[in-house]
């Protein structure tokens, strides 16, 4: 039998912007602040495995070490694009289950204020230049723009309407989406560490600055600056801590990173669909929890398009239901199952490298009963859900302790 | 003497022009660009060529409005499923508008210049336009 893994500490930074602050300083803030949630010191982690996507090759973790202690440990840098966080917590998790450290710390991170769009640079053509074909494609111009799109906001634009293809809506897409954003807005203006925390009606979603029919801006996910991290402790180091610091422990009944499988179309554009599924009929039945046992979910909410589809993906509602599971009221913060409470990345804002842990860093605030004015009441089970282009899943279901 | 180069290698500039796919000998899956082996099956059998038909259905799209610099909006890039290969690529011939367009409307291949460099070589693009509009260049 595998160790079962816990989370004894975890801690989230305020996201937003954070001129004054570097990554360094970030990721010391959550590391620091998780180790203290959990009652220990940098002394006790055995293993540490960093997340960060857009800050150069220098490794985040020992950079980190460099502040707040050097304690020659093993160092894992990863990388999963926006799963990175979701990947360090996975790999920290990896170790103790494999019996080489009782403790771990993992750290994601990332500094994105004033970023634009991500994954495209775009190119200027001087007059009468060559056209030279070059890379994989023998392209003598960039696809992006010629051949179809390559924009974040225009790859799930077109997840989101495939969906709708697939599964034939009758009403307006744009409406749809806007009402899917306009719940995550809601719930943003109860979680004070969110990056942009005011309620929009559907109008100003549906009304503002069209970025990629359907998705409007309010309905991106907002760029900026934050860290989280969570401190990982094996079952047998556990017992071994007094009651009042084993109280407030939250159970890893599933941790399961999945990468996207051959699928026609996959490779023209990106299937987040099916990575995702095969994550959760993982974390599921590694759980021995049913879709239907869920207090609250935690998704990635990238754009409102990708909500939708991932509604369908995590199994939260019949093959095909999306639109029916959303129009029912079940995903807002007071319906049968909660999606986003914390605001999403729509409103929270998605600091790449972080989100993978903030998303369980939401969970465990409910499951402890630290949820605040957006608390859900009796929360026992929770699922935190992030995709990562190219492509990663990472699935993480949570339990209160018994 | 001019000539022509297309956008991608992937494109053929004969009469019609068409889309070519390399398609796994061992299991038939398609890509487009160069492989060192497959991505379904993991064989290494090699690809051969396979051309695609110039009309499909388009399975999904987007207008995109905003973009990096030097790329022209709002520009409807989309999905389209040729024959039961996907294809990426530009619509064109079309409002970029979503009451223009429809999933799952038929869109066929058309070819476009993109201009000529200093030593006059023609740049050829493609894009899908809708099948019911009547047969005219794109400008």
């Amino acid at each position: 039998m595998p160790e079962t893994v816990w989370i004894l500490g975890v801690h989230m930074t305020k996201f937003g912007k954070h001129p004054d602050k570097d990554l360094v300083d970030l990721a010391s803030e959550a590391a620091l602040g998780a180790l203290a949630d959990g009652g220990v010191s940098i002394h006790d982690i055995q293993v540490l495995a960093a997340g960060n996507v857009t800050g150069g090759p220098a490794g985040i973790g020992q950079q980190l070490q460099k502040q707040i202690g050097q304690t020659g440990i093993p160092v894992y840098n990863v990388t999963n694009a926006c799963a990175t966080g979701a990947t360090a917590l996975r790999t920290a998790i990896m170790a103790i289950k494999a019996g080489e450290a009782d403790l771990g710390l993992a750290v994601g991170v990332e500094k994105l204020s004033g970023a634009g769009l991500l994954g495209v640079t775009g190119t200027q053509r001087g007059d009468g230049e060559p056209w030279r074909p070059s890379g994989r494609f023998g392209n003598v111009a960039p696809m992006d723009g010629w051949v179809g799109t390559e924009t974040m906001p225009g790859v799930f634009a077109q997840i989101g309407l495939q969906y709708l293809h697939d599964h034939p809506y009758a009403g307006a897409p744009l409406e749809l989406f806007a009402r899917i954003s306009e719940k995550n807005h809601a719930h943003s203006t109860l979680n004070p560490l969110a990056a942009y925390t005011k309620r929009m009606s559907l109008d100003q979603i549906m009304n503002d600055v069209m970025v990629a029919y359907p998705n409007t801006r309010p309905m991106c996910s907002a760029n900026c600056d934050g860290a989280a991290a969570a401190v990982l402790i094996s079952g047998a180091a556990l017992r071994r801590l007094p009651a009042e610091q084993r109280r407030r422990a939250v159970k890893v009944s599933a941790s399961v990173l999945t990468s996207d499988p051959w699928q026609e179309a996959c490779q023209v554009l990106p299937d987040v669909s099916t990575l995702t599924r095969q994550a959760a009929a993982a974390a599921y039945e590694a759980a021995g929890v049913d879709p239907a046992d869920l207090d609250l979910v935690e998704l990635h909410d990238c754009f409102a398009t990708a909500e939708l589809i991932h509604y369908d993906n995590l199994m939260l509602c019949a093959p095909g239901g999306a639109v029916d599971l959303f129009d029912s009221g079940a995903t807002w913060r007071d319906g049968r199952l909660p999606v986003n409470v914390s605001g999403g990345l729509q409103s929270k804002g998605h600091p790449i490298g972080a989100t993978g842990i903030a998303n369980v860093w939401e969970i465990c605030q409910h499951l402890r009963g630290e949820g605040g004015q957006r608390q859900i009441d009796g929360a026992r089970v929770g699922l935190a859900h992030v995709i990562g282009l190219g492509s990663a899943c990472g699935i993480h279901i949570l339990e209160k302790a018994v | 003497m001019s000539s022509q180069v297309p956008l991608v290698s992937y494109l053929t500039l004969g009469d019609p022009p068409r889309l070519i796919a390399r398609e796994c000998r061992q299991c038939g899956a398609r890509f487009f660009d160069r492989r060192n082996a497959c991505a379904s099956c993991g064989g290494q059998a090699g690809f051969d060529d396979a051309v695609l038909p110039g009309e499909g259905a388009l399975r999904t799209f987007t207008i995109v409005s905003v973009a990096a610099p030097g790329v022209p909006v709002p520009y409807v890039a989309g999905v389209i499923d040729l024959g039961g290969t996907s294809v990426r690529a530009n619509l064109v011939n079309v409002k970029p508008d979503p009451d223009a367009l429809a999933l799952g409307m038929r869109v066929r291949l058309r070819t476009f210049s993109m201009g000529t460099d200093g030593d006059g070589v023609e740049a050829i693009g493609f894009g899908f336009e809708p099948a019911a509009t009547t047969d005219q260049g794109v400008a």
